[in-house]
């Protein structure tokens, strides 16, 4: 059976503009989440879940890592949370990312809110031997976070739009400065997933898509895409998040 | 003890509550929640002849208590439902609703005729209301005439009994009824989603790649309320009430209003359980108002 599981908000903290971190205590989801996987929050009065993907998880603790953008009512509603809170969620939702633990090199490629399920990721590879590289996309210096933490696992390069910080240009841009890899993971808005995809055709990828949800768990079909090659269609929420580059039409 | 069991055109309802068309898909993603035996009874996702791919995405928008939906009926057609979605309900023991679209007569005639041979499925939702589809649907579901002519198609073609699943997006919900009555329809189905749109101020534009979609969750129950309670004094088949259905008060509402039984749809959304969760706390609520079964509140809420 799949469950509702009630979370308890252990910390909240804002790490860049108007993005929060927050970690919740659950001890089911600490013990069976994977990277990529998220969870699909509650936030009391609203009539749909938001979907936040797992930044990290700290398995001795019990303790789930999220961040989030807030922009609206429900995220507000999130940021306003104080220790001690209780929030509803359904998860861990949808299937996480896959991977050789035998490869050599592995290049993350994040934009924004999309940054999260990749440090998650990132701390599993290395714990498997893999080599991390990073390409951090921002709008600029005051949205950066977690480059310190990405830069503990390896090669960081930070791309901010307006060159405020970092590197003037798209994450696109620090694939070029990245250097060789052999599988590529990223995680953003969809223009900048079609960007990537096209820029490494050669390369096996997977991709985290963001997407407005209604269910969350398959019935609805609010968030079905068509599918590349055999054709039909993938729901984000149960055949995703993740997608292996070019399975799905994006 | 309380009695919550109903009987209704092919319906042999242990309890009133169904998850609504759209919202449950074919009931397998809510089983890996909680027993679907404990349903009153399920209606699928609506039925096309062939496969419909759907509409693109975004699909959804949240709005002030409710929701936009523009999905576009995607679904893998008639066929494919029978042989590979409605076998796995019919392990339950519970009565299945088929839900019925299309975008012509001719192929409202086909799908529906197609679940003749179908043992499981026991009563037709006719689809003639959704907003979200180019041709069919709301065309059908707005004009008098057009309902009626459908509602007898079917019937002909049908051996179950039909539900005409009303469109709120008309000026005289009545004259719908009626003219649907009129033409042999077993029952009817309110409300369907009332048209609406948001726009997105980041872009400028219509968030919902459709533009416009369905409004469905809270919002719209003072509506569906007041057009069942329209209804309910005009005609005298029985209703299936829906739209914004998330208590067991909510379904109380619906009752007193003039419904036989309800659907329970976009609060599925918010919480998984709502459906058991109602249907285990309705009892206490018939009781705590003074009724002793469902049929007892059906239609108390008339003004004589």
């Amino acid at each position: 059976m799949k469950k509702c599981v009630e979370m308890t908000v252990h910390s909240i903290q804002q790490v860049a503009f108007n993005t929060f971190e927050m970690t919740l205590k659950n001890t089911y989801i600490a013990q069976v989440a994977m990277p990529g996987q998220f969870l699909h929050l509650m936030a009391e009065g609203h009539t749909l879940r938001r979907p936040l993907s797992i930044a990290d998880i700290d398995r001795r603790q019990e303790t789930i890592t999220i961040l989030f953008k807030q922009i609206g009512q429900g995220t507000k509603q999130l940021a306003d949370c104080r220790e001690g809170m209780k929030l509803d969620a359904i998860g861990p939702a949808g299937y996480g990312f896959s991977y050789d633990k035998s490869m050599k090199t592995a290049l993350l490629i994040g934009g924004g809110v999309g940054i999260p399920p990749l440090y998650f990721l990132g701390k599993e590879l290395r714990r498997h031997g893999v080599h991390v590289k990073a390409v951090l996309g921002f709008q600029s210096e005051k949205h950066v976070f977690y480059e310190e933490k990405f830069q503990g696992m390896g090669e960081t390069y930070v791309m901010t739009n307006d060159g405020s910080y970092g590197n003037r240009g798209f994450v696109t841009d620090g694939v070029d400065l990245s250097g060789t890899f052999v599988q590529y993971f990223s995680c953003g808005p969809i223009p900048m997933l079609q960007a990537i995809t096209n820029k490494l055709k050669d390369h096996p990828g997977s991709i985290s898509l963001e997407a407005r949800l209604g269910c969350g768990v398959g019935a609805c079909f609010a968030c079905a895409i068509p599918a590349n090659l055999e054709g039909g269609y993938r729901k984000i929420c149960t055949d995703g998040p993740v997608f292996a580059a070019g399975e799905v039409v994006l | 003890m309380t009695n919550l069991a109903v009987d209704l055109p092919g319906l042999t309802l242990k309890n009133p509550v169904m998850p609504a068309s759209g919202c449950f898909g074919f009931g397998r993603e809510y089983s890996e929640f909680y027993d679907l035996n404990q349903l009153g009874a399920v209606i699928m996702k609506a039925a096309t002849g062939d496969a419909r791919d759907g509409n693109q995405i975004p699909r959804v928008a949240e709005t002030a208590s409710g929701m936009l939906n523009a999905i576009g009926l995607q679904n893998p057609g008639v066929e494919k439902i029978i042989a590979n979605e409605v076998p796995f309900l019919s392990g339950y023991d519970v009565p299945v609703v088929a839900n019925v679209a299309g975008s012509t007569v001719g192929e409202y005639v086909a799908v529906a005729s197609t679940f003749n041979k179908v043992k499981s499925v026991k009563a037709l939702e006719l689809n003639i209301s959704c907003p979200n589809v180019k041709d069919g649907g709301i065309q059908f579901g707005t004009n008098p005439d057009m309902a009626a002519g459908i509602t007898e198609k079917v019937k002909e073609a049908s051996n179950l009994p039909v539900y005409v699943k009303l469109s709120p997006n008309v000026s005289d919900i009545v004259a719908m009824a009626k003219a649907v009555e009129q033409a042999g329809a077993d029952g009817l189905s309110m409300i369907n989603t009332i048209t609406g749109m948001q726009i997105n101020l980041s872009c400028g534009k219509p968030l919902l790649a459709n533009q416009t979609g369905g409004l469905s969750g809270q919002a719209i129950k003072p509506i569906a309320i007041r057009m069942i309670y329209e209804v309910k004094q005009q005609v005298n088949i029985p209703i299936i009430g829906m739209g914004g259905i998330s208590t067991a008060e909510d379904v109380l509402e619906f009752l007193l209003a003039g419904a036989s039984a309800v659907a329970v749809g976009t609060a599925n959304f918010q919480n998984p359980y709502v459906c058991p969760e109602i249907i285990k706390d309705l009892p206490d609520i018939l009781q705590q108002y003074g009724f002793d079964s469902v049929n007892d509140a059906i239609g108390k809420g008339h003004v004589a």
